[in-house]
Order: C-alpha cells, then structure tokens, then sequence
C-alpha cells in the first residue's frame, strides 16, 4: 500500500486537483491509521466481491461437505452440523453486511444532511419543529422499534433491512450538521451568496455544504459501522433477511444449533470475527481520516 | 432549570406518545394479516372454528370498530396497565410475563452501564497524553468496540464457560435449585450473572475510554489550560479541572447510548439464556406471540425514558451552568 507514496502525491496533482486536495493526499498516503483501516475493509469487500463467484455452489446454505468438520484444506473454515461450507457462508455474508451498511448508512447520511441542513440554515420555527422530531427519534431505542418493524414485516430482505435501519439511527448525525451549520451560517461567503439571490438549497449546497465535507464523509462511515452492528444484532435476533446469509445470522445459527456447548469454535468465530473487523478497521480509519483533514490533530 | 427540565419532560412524553401510536399502527397497517397468521398458526381444519377464532381475534383487536375508536381504546388499556395476553405462556397477563423478567435484565444492565462507564472514563483519562498507557489504552477500546456485543459473549463463554469451566454457560440459575432467599442460591446466581455481565462491560468499555481521552486531550489544548499551567499550576490540578469539564459530554454520551446499550443487554442475554427480556423477546418472535413482543417494546421505551430522565437530573446536579439558566445542557 505505501510503498510508493512519494509519487502517488505527484501523479494525483494534475489533474485538477488544487493545492488543498493534493496536501490531503500527502497526509493521507502517510497515515498508518488510514491506511490500516482502508486496506483492511478493501480486502474484505474483495473477499466479499470475488469469494462467492469462485465458490463451486451457488447457494452457501446447502449441504455440501462431512458434519460438523474442523477446518481442513478442502473446507477452510469447516462446516457446520447440518456440512454447510463456513467459507462460502461468511464469503457470502460479508457481501449482506457491506450491504446493509452502504444502504442504511447513506439513507441516514441523506436525512441527517436534509434535516441538519434545514434546522441550521433556517433556524426559527423550522429549527424548533426538526429539533424536537430529531430529539423524539434519538430518544426512541432503535433496536426495539426496527425489532417490532421487522416482526410484522412477513419477507425480510437485506435492503429493507437497511432502510429500517437508515429511518432510525440518523438523529446523531443530523444533530452534528445542525451544529456545524449554524456556525457556517453566518460567515461572510454565506452572507454574499444570499445577496446575490441564491435560494436555500443552493446555498446550502453550494456553499455550506462543501465546508464541512470531509466531515460528512467521517459522519458516513461512522453511520455505516452503525448500521452493520444493528442489523447484526437483528439477524442474531432472528430478524434477519428470509432468504440467504449474512454475518449475524451466522452467529444465530451457530447459537441455535449449540456450536458453543459442542466445541464448533470455526462456527462462531469467523463472522463475529469479520464484523470486528470490519467496523473496527472503520473506526481507526476514521481516525485517521481526522488526522488527516484536522491540521491541529496531526503531530501526536 | 425549569424551563430545561420542562422542554426535556415534553420531549419525553412526545416519545412516549410516538412509540405508543408505533406499536398501535404497525400491526394494523403493515402489508400481511396477523389474524390471519394467528388463525393459521393454531392449526384448526374445521371452518366453523377458523370463523370462531377469527371472530374472537378481530374482537380482540377491536378491528370491527372505527379506527380512532381502537386507537382511544388502545391508550385507554394501556393506562390500566392491560397490555393483552400472552400467547406463548397462554393465560398470563403479557404485564406479569415482562415484569417476571425484568429484574434479571436490570440486575444485568444497571452495574453493567454504570460501572463501564466509570472504569471507561478513568482509564481514558489516564489514558490521554501519556504515550505508553495511549498506545494500550486506544487500540483496546476501538477493538472492544466494534465487537458485536453476542459475539463477545460467545467467546467469552466459550473461553470461560466452556473450555476452562469457571462459569455456568446458561440460564439465570441452575435447574436443580429453587429460588429462594438463600446464600446457596445467591451464591448460584452470582454465578450466572458474571459471563453476561463481563461481556456487557467490556463491550462499553472501549467507547467510554476513548471518548474520554479525545475530550480530555481537548480540554487540555483549552486556553484555561495553558493558563493555568503558565502559572505554574501543577498538572494534577489542571486534569482535575479537564475532568470535570470533559466529564459532562460523556453524561449527555452516556444517555445517547441508552438504546445500543438496551440492544446489547437483549442479545447477550439470549446468548446466555438469561432469563430477562431478551431471552422474552427471542421467545415472542419464535411463537410469533406479538403482543409478548409489543408489550417488551413498551417497557424498553419506558425504561429508556425513565433513564434519560435520571442522566437529566445528574446533569442538572453536576453541570451548575444548567442551575442558573446559562447556556450548557441545552440538549
């Protein structure tokens, strides 16, 4: 990954990238947080793209080797009680995860911005009306509402899995804009815009919103480990999608079917163990990514 | 202070209205017919009885009323404390079933959360510019973290329970004892509570030392900060003072996580068949017994309410800005 950083500085240059990108890049390509954390979720989203197409069975939950196998050279991560492959589930899981975080993650990071914006912006009745909607959903425990939601909902499937999710955990985020945008708001660019007879959306667009970015895009990715450590916690519930596989509802039938008390660590390991890793390599990222932006936090 | 405790009370009771209005709509205007699905689920052949019990069922409901009337009808046995029977454990009241259970889910989570959060906030305050103890301390809590609260139960039980036999795997107690008041009891009790506990303490750890030491590493680069330490202050005094400062956004942190920490005590306690709300919830959704799964939705909302309302009045008691009507706490 960083064996080349002198140049991948140089090269990112010309093409229209003006002097504060390419000093991102020059931090970016030098922080080992950021660079941990990405290289570890990239290597799991390939493993989740490229894994399953290389498997020789397209459904992971068929019955295809010995029971209740350790790992060996044929089945890497053994198989379960029933000689499900434990590769081909987690390959395929890892994909429903990733998933489930993209879509709720961005459909929490769309109504944060279009609430946060909003109650900034405008301020007034409009502040005081989103406020207390965003205070209600933040208050409301969101793995008790999506549990009922889910218990009604007769075919579950991943993306409205994550719909559920983005409709219920936005209220933080939302928050957060709502704060740095009343601060932006009042600034001298934001006053000249107005003048010049830009509407809201476009000032808010236009001029608030690129302000923040590198904040909204750390405010995405905290959403979207958010979302994975839900729809984990749903599916090991038994809430999870009806059909296919994903990380938690690994966990669930590792748990229901007593791979602890018969000693299947390969079982339960495994996809408890890419969930971690996935949201933890997230959140060093993350870390990293604020050394990167935020000038103040780089020399520790 | 009033003004602030007044705007949080009606916040609270808009929740609680939001939640009620939730549970009362779900049922009734998702896509698919839980009647039916009841009906279906008893497994009766002859069509005189499916009529019968589809009768008694809409009866139940109230789905031969108006809308609002079944809507006004819903509050008006909720406010008595009806929150209709258990279909799982038949004729008991669905009230009696979760407070059954609720004792173990707040013995489990009350020492849990308080005691996580304490630890957490000492350690990352130790934590905070003093490298050795840093470079522990962070990679630890972002681990601890992004755990999965049933899979760090899991391993845990598997590594303690399992494998070096210390602790009891599940349940609330074990099956050849009764629960009486005796140490013999208490003893096995103690027992079954520590795995669920642990995992639950660990799991939270992790996010109270690092909030901690990203606030205090704040507090001191504050101006107060270098004023103090240009005077020569020693520098316990000018942590005690970012303490004190960095500790309310944990407070307000600390009423934020209430719902992941709910969530989290739900799973690790069907990992451990404890036998509180969790393990209820988990039997509700497999005998699709929905007013079981209703009734959990409420108590939780309540129980979270009635948190968020304790954490309002330490803040009131540890930030005196709150007291006088100044800016701070205005969440």
């Amino acid at each position: 990954m960083s064996t080349v950083p002198e140049p991948a500085a140089e090269t990112a240059a010309p093409t229209a990238a003006a002097r504060p990108g390419r000093e991102t890049l020059h931090y970016a390509v030098r922080n080992p947080k950021l660079i941990i954390g990405f290289t570890v979720v990239v290597l799991l989203l390939l493993t989740g793209i490229i894994g399953p197409p290389l498997l020789d069975n397209a459904d992971p939950n068929e019955y295809v080797g010995p029971q209740a196998a350790p790992p060996d050279g044929t089945y890497w991560m053994g198989t379960t009680t029933f000689g499900q492959d434990v590769y081909a589930q987690f390959v395929h899981g890892l994909r429903a995860t990733f998933l489930v975080g993209v879509v709720g993650g961005a459909i929490a990071a769309v109504i944060a911005m279009l609430v946060g914006f909003l109650a900034g912006y405008r301020g007034g009745a409009v502040d005081e009306i989103l406020n207390m909607l965003t205070n209600v959903v933040l208050v409301l425990p969101a793995l008790a509402v999506l549990l009922i939601i889910n218990a009604y909902l007769g075919v579950r499937s991943v993306p409205v899995q994550g719909l559920f999710i983005g409709l219920t955990s936005w209220p933080w985020a939302a928050r957060a804009i709502r704060a740095q945008t009343f601060s932006l708001r009042t600034r001298e660019f934001v006053d000249l815009a107005r003048l010049s007879g830009s509407g809201t959306w476009r000032i808010v667009f236009r001029e608030i919103a690129p302000n923040m970015s590198s904040y909204l895009f750390m405010m995405f990715i905290l959403l979207f480990g958010g979302s994975v450590l839900i729809a984990s916690s749903l599916d090991f519930i038994g809430l999870g999608p009806t059909e296919g596989v994903s990380l938690g509802m690994m966990l669930q039938s590792a748990q229901q079917w007593s791979a602890l008390q018969l000693g299947m660590w390969w079982w339960f390991v495994p996809p408890g163990a890419g969930i971690t890793a996935i949201v933890g390599a997230l959140y060093v990222a993350n870390v990293g990514l604020d050394e990167v932006f935020n000038p103040k936090l780089r020399e520790a | 202070m009033r003004r602030y405790f007044a705007r949080k009370l009606l916040i609270y009771a808009l929740t609680f209205v939001v939640a009620v209005t939730v549970n009362w709509m779900i049922p009734r205007f998702m896509p698919g017919d839980p009647v039916a699905a009841m009906v279906a689920r008893a497994r009766v052949s002859q069509p005189e009885a499916v009529e019968a019990m589809r009768a008694y069922y809409n009866d139940l409901f109230g789905f031969d009323e108006p809308v609002w009337q079944q809507y006004l009808h819903f509050w008006g046995a909720l406010l008595q404390g009806d929150f209709g029977l258990s279909i799982w454990v038949f004729p008991k009241p669905v009230a009696d079933v979760l407070l059954d259970a609720l004792p173990y889910t707040l013995g489990l989570m009350i020492p849990s959360v308080l005691l996580s959060w304490f630890v957490g906030n000492w350690a990352g305050a130790l934590a905070a510019r003093r490298k050795v103890l840093d470079n522990t301390v962070l990679p630890a809590g972002y681990l601890l973290t992004a755990m999965p609260y049933m899979w760090i139960a899991v391993i845990l039980a598997w590594a303690l329970g399992s494998k070096a036999g210390w602790f009891p795997l599940s349940g609330g107690y074990s099956l050849d004892i009764q629960p009486t008041w005796s140490t013999a009891f208490a003893v096995d009790l103690l027992q079954h509570w520590v795995l669920p506990f642990l995992s639950l303490f660990l799991v939270a750890l992790g996010g109270w030392a690092i909030g901690m030491r990203n606030m205090i590493i704040y507090e001191l680069e504050s101006d107060y900060s270098s004023y103090l330490s240009a005077l020569g202050a020693p520098q316990r005094l000018i942590r005690r003072y970012a303490f004190r400062n960095a500790v309310l956004p944990q407070i307000t942190g600390l009423a934020l996580q209430l719902g992941v920490l709910v969530a989290g005590a739900l799973v690790t306690e069907i990992v451990f068949a404890y036998p509180g709300l969790g393990s209820l919830i988990l039997a509700a959704i497999q005998n699709q017994d929905f007013f079981l799964l209703q009734g959990a939705f409420l108590f939780i909302v309540i129980g979270v309410l009635i948190a968020n309302f304790l954490i309002d009045i330490v803040y009131v008691v540890v930030d005196p800005r709150t007291r006088t009507g100044m800016a701070g706490g205005q969440s």
